[in-house]
């Protein structure tokens, strides 16, 4: 029951890097993907050849992020069994659900016809090779929407209920599971957030072109798809923001508590702590930057509404404990005899807090004689880390709001064709580039911290859920993987980098030459076809 | 009998057609990564190879990522147990295996000779690693694994690395590895000529060979090892946890399915018979047969492992009473009925679209195709 603590924030450190990482590469397929099928549509429809060779310069671009993508998910898929095995147990059976029709239903979508996308230029029709690309696109997005299925369940756990037979969650609606709300807002924002990655992206390598004048037909092109796709997902991604935070206050007022850095309850109008130093130990910010009203109008969307602070959360936490400690009480005589009717009465009655009672467990392993102190103290232990909370949650709203107003002055001058002249903006562009990156992981730290610390929010403690490993195999299985992302992001950044450097093969226009002239370009055609064919398309 | 049993034996048998799946598709493709050295001598007859599989490896990929989403969604606790026991030949297999897509995208991005061979390398790695893994994990499934459960149903794991890997166990890996050996060789034979294509005719039948002989090893060998049997507990269709039910050891209990229901025997005849047929097809240079033939000899191999294991998926050596069957481990009813709902809609899905990627694909890999300086030739 008890794992060791040391295991317990290794195996926290292993899990929030991998997937950390994973999510690197995942916003850019994404999004890249729906731009790649608008490039080729806009060829399909009117036949330039010019959108093809766009179409399969990002596309190019968006293989080399594909495999790091490939690579680090295999890893996530794995790892809740390894590493989180009582987690796996416990909930597997609502939450596996969701990952294995990921599998079904979007990543052998999007692993099939990406095959085909790359080498099928020549076998498909135009047609055909269209409609492979946007299978591509759905695909990644499916997969998107069936993981945040699942981890909303851990967000906002729904349809399910604990059974003492199994001793385990088990799944008693899957409408419930899927339509969960926290699924659906948080499914639109993250995919509305690799469009806005992907818009940056292209944008930001189309403007290097520009500033050193290569490719400037290609460029100026992508540039400005890049450009309108941006802002509008950019003002959808903070629409949809502020609609996950109003979800938040509803389903995880902790989280919210800790997003804005709230100690204590106050009476409406609440007002907003634009910067804050929170800290933990003293339970109060040591200094802060208040704007009047802000906050009930942000999160209630009235001025009268009012959200808990971290005093009345705990104060409720302690109640929700007390009442957990016969819940588990009662688990222990069921795990020896199933069918003990008293004990079975005595759960029912007190299992909504069945995990405020584990909660318990870790500070008083015998709940019989359990503290007023220790209660205390678990009743501290709901309130996330407030401070990366916030701040993390600070920086993906600023970085929202910069690249907002760059997309609104991009699409203003790209609109009015003056873009190649504004070096400045050109120059910005680029450096605008590990901006939304940086947005995504704060987003996910502000999601992922903030549930803590639950990993099945007011279900299942963190502490409980991770594999009973030895400090050594965690330990050995931390460093093989920093060893291992290590070189594979070295290689990935250089092989991205070198290939921009290249540049685009073109037919349409005369780009500057390259720092490498590079062979002529075929898509392995059937061996019957003549070389030319690719021109006329 | 009851819906929940109906349903706890379908997933038992789509898990089963998963793995096969995944054997024969993956295995195909890792096979190909594992002989790529040998079969291939010069830069452009391994990219010759690579290119067979190419367009496919990632979609073939998925078999494996489902068979792990299959096993998490239908039976967490094997997942869970699984999964957190082998922690170390786990991280093997993973870290061999997120090297291959990396491989296959990068390999061919730089001329250099050098880099290209630390690919090549990679391949033989991540080809060969995770097919003996996969194949030693079934071993060792023979020889029970050293797990417990607390009353929560935690699971410890108390048995070491080493232990994994016994005599049995290797030759159990090795089997598989042969296998994909053979798999990859009859996949370069498709879509490659001349000297490529002789060499992996010859390497077809000698990994076939090899196959046969450790097949029917093994089946000797398991008449000697104890095997478990079920003498009591909830049984089919009761939602229980696996600490309700007896078992007993014997040496040669492992056979007594094929005692019972001699039809089962049908399964390892199928199993020799795939493996010949593939190598007698091979030397007659029909290696889409033989490719058929191997995949036929997949099916026969996994399902003579899970027709002498059954009920027992992860059998505890700790405790064999604590041993996970398909009873204990599975799904409540509600998921696994969903769960069916969505494979028998997506799985024919899935077929019918693969099949139309690989006849879109089809026909032989040229010289002139790669040399002509594809830009998204691997
Ligand atoms: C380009 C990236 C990006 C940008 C500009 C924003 N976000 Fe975001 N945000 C994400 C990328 C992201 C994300 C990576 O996609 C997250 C992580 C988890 C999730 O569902 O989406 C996220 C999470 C996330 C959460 C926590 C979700 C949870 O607890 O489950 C909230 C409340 C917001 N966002 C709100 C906002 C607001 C009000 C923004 C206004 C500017 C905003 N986000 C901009
Ligand atoms: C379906 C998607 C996801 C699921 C189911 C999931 C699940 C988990 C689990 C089991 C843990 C460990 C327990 C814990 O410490 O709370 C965790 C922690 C974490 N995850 Fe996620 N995760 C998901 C997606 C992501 C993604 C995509 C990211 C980042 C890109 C991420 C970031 C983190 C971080 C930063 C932590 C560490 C929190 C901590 O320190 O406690 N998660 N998540
Ligand atoms: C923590 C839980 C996660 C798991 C278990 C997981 C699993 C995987 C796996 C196995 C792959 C490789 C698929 C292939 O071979 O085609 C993958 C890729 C992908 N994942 Fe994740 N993933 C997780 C988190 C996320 C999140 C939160 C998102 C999106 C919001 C996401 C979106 C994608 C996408 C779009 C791809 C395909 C594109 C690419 O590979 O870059 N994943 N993931």
């Amino acid at each position: 029951m008890m794992v060791n603590g040391t295991v317990v924030a290794l195996s926290r450190i292993q899990f929030a890097a991998t997937a950390l990482y994973h999510f690197l590469f995942v916003p850019l397929t994404l999004g890249l993907s729906f731009l790649l099928a608008a490039m080729e549509t806009v060829y399909v429809t009117t036949g330039k050849p010019i959108y093809k060779d766009m179409a399969r310069f990002w596309g190019k671009l968006l293989m080399i992020n594909f495999a790091l993508g490939v690579a680090t998910g295999l890893t996530m898929e794995f790892q809740f069994g390894t590493n989180w095995s009582f987690y796996s147990g416990f909930v597997g059976d609502i939450f596996g659900a969701p990952l294995a029709i990921e599998g079904l239903m979007a990543f052998f979508m999007e692993s099939t016809f990406i095959g085909l996308m790359v080498f099928g230029w020549e076998r498909l029709s135009k047609g055909q090779h269209l409609a492979v690309t946007w299978l591509v696109a759905f695909g990644s997005n499916l997969s998107a929407l069936w993981i945040l299925v699942a981890n909303s369940f851990m967000q906002n756990p729904r349809g399910a209920a604990f059974d003492p037979l199994t001793m385990r969650m088990q799944l008693t609606s899957f409408p419930q599971l899927i339509f969960n709300p926290d699924a659906q807002s948080k499914f639109v924002h993250t995919s509305v957030a690799g469009y806005v990655t992907a818009a940056i992206f292209v944008a930001g390598v189309s403007a290097y072109y520009m500033l050193h004048k290569r490719h400037v037909e290609l460029a100026k092109r992508s540039f400005r798809m890049a450009a309108l796709f941006g802002v509008l997902a950019t003002i959808a991604v903070i629409t949809l923001g502020d609609a996950l935070g109003f979800v938040d206050a509803r389903v995880q007022p902790t989280k919210l508590a800790a997003m804005e850095g709230l100690w204590k309850s106050e009476a409406a109008p609440m007002p907003f702590n634009l910067i804050a130093f929170p800290s933990q130990a003293q339970r109060r910010n040591v200094a802060d930057v208040r704007v009047p009203y802000l906050l009930s109008l942000l999160v209630t969307h009235s001025l009268t509404g009012t959200v808990p602070g971290a005093d009345a959360l705990e104060r409720q936490a302690v109640r929700r404990i007390k009442d957990g400690i016969p819940a588990v009480q009662a688990l222990h005589v069921l795990a020896r005899n199933p069918t003990d009717a008293a004990a079975l009465a005595e759960f029912d009655a007190h299992r909504k807090d069945l995990g405020y009672g584990f909660l318990l467990e870790r500070y008083a392993p015998d709940l019989n004689d359990a503290t007023a102190a220790q209660l205390e103290r678990a009743a501290r232990d709901i309130i996330p880390p407030v401070a990366a909370v916030f701040w993390s949650f600070r920086v993906m709203v600023a970085l929202g709001l910069l690249m907002l107003a760059y997309f609104v002055i991009t699409v203003l001058y790209t609109l009015r064709n003056r873009i190649q002249r504004k070096t400045w903006l050109l120059k910005t562009a680029v450096w605008m580039i590990p901006v939304p990156f940086i947005a995504n992981e704060a987003g996910w730290l502000v999601a992922e911290l903030g549930r803590q610390p639950w990993t099945v929010f007011d279900v299942l403690p963190t502490w409980m859920s991770a594999s009973t490993h030895s400090v050594a195999y965690m330990a050995f299985s931390l460093i093989g993987f920093v060893v291992l992302y290590s070189v594979f992001i070295a290689v990935e950044m250089y092989l991205m980098v070198r290939a921009i450097r290249l540049g685009p093969a073109e037919h349409g226009d005369a780009g500057g030459p390259g720092p490498q002239v590079r062979p002529s370009l075929s898509p392995r055609p059937l061996p019957a076809a003549p070389y030319g064919r690719r021109l006329e398309g | 009998m009851e819906l929940y049993a109906i349903l706890q034996v379908t997933w038992w048998l789509l898990l089963g057609v998963l793995l096969m799946g995944l054997a024969v598709m993956v295995g195909m493709d890792m096979g190909v990564g594992a002989i790529l050295r040998y079969v291939g001598r010069s830069d452009l007859e391994r990219r010759i190879a690579l290119n067979i599989i190419g367009p496919h490896w990632d979609g073939n990929q998925v078999w494996f990522i489902l068979g792990g989403g299959a096993i998490f969604a239908a039976f967490p606790l094997i997942y869970a147990t699984a999964f957190s026991g082998f922690y170390v030949v786990m991280l093997l297999l993973l870290w061999t295996m997120i090297m291959r897509p990396l491989g296959f995208e990068y390999r061919s991005q730089l001329a250099s000779p050098a880099w290209r061979n630390v690919w090549d390398w990679v391949f033989l790695v991540s080809g060969a690693v995770p097919m003996i893994v996969f194949g030693a994990a079934f071993g060792n499934l023979f020889h029970g694994v050293p797990f417990h459960f607390s009353w929560d149903m935690t699971s410890y794991y108390t048995g070491s690395f080493l232990g994994l890997l016994n005599p049995f166990a290797i030759a159990a890996g090795v089997l598989s590895l042969a296998l994909s050996a053979m798999m990859g060789s009859l996949t370069v034979m498709n879509g490659a000529e001349a000297a490529l294509f002789q060499r992996a005719r010859r390497l077809a039948q000698l990994a076939a060979a090899v196959a046969i002989a450790l097949f029917a090893i093994c089946g000797l060998w398991v008449h000697a090892l104890d095997g478990y049997r079920l003498t009591g507990g909830p049984g089919p269709g009761v939602p229980q946890t696996p600490l309700q039910q007896s078992v007993a050891l014997a040496p040669g209990a492992w056979l007594s399915n094929f005692a019972a229901h001699p039809l089962l025997w049908l399964l390892p005849l199928a199993g020799f018979a795939g493996m010949a047929g593939a190598l007698l097809a091979a030397r007659a240079a029909r290696s889409h047969l033989g490719w058929w033939l191997g995949a036929l000899a997949w099916i026969g191999v996994i399902g003579t492992a899970g027709a002498a294991l059954f009920p027992f998926m992860l059998p505890s050596s700790t405790d064999p009473s604590m041993s996970l069957t398909l009873w204990n481990s599975s799904s409540s009813r509600a998921t696994l009925l969903w769960m069916v709902g969505f494979a028998a809609f997506f799985v024919p899905l899935i077929l019918w679209y693969t099949s139309w990627a690989f006849w879109v694909m089809r026909g032989k890999v040229t010289p002139e195709q790669i040399t002509r300086g594809d830009e998204h030739a691997y």
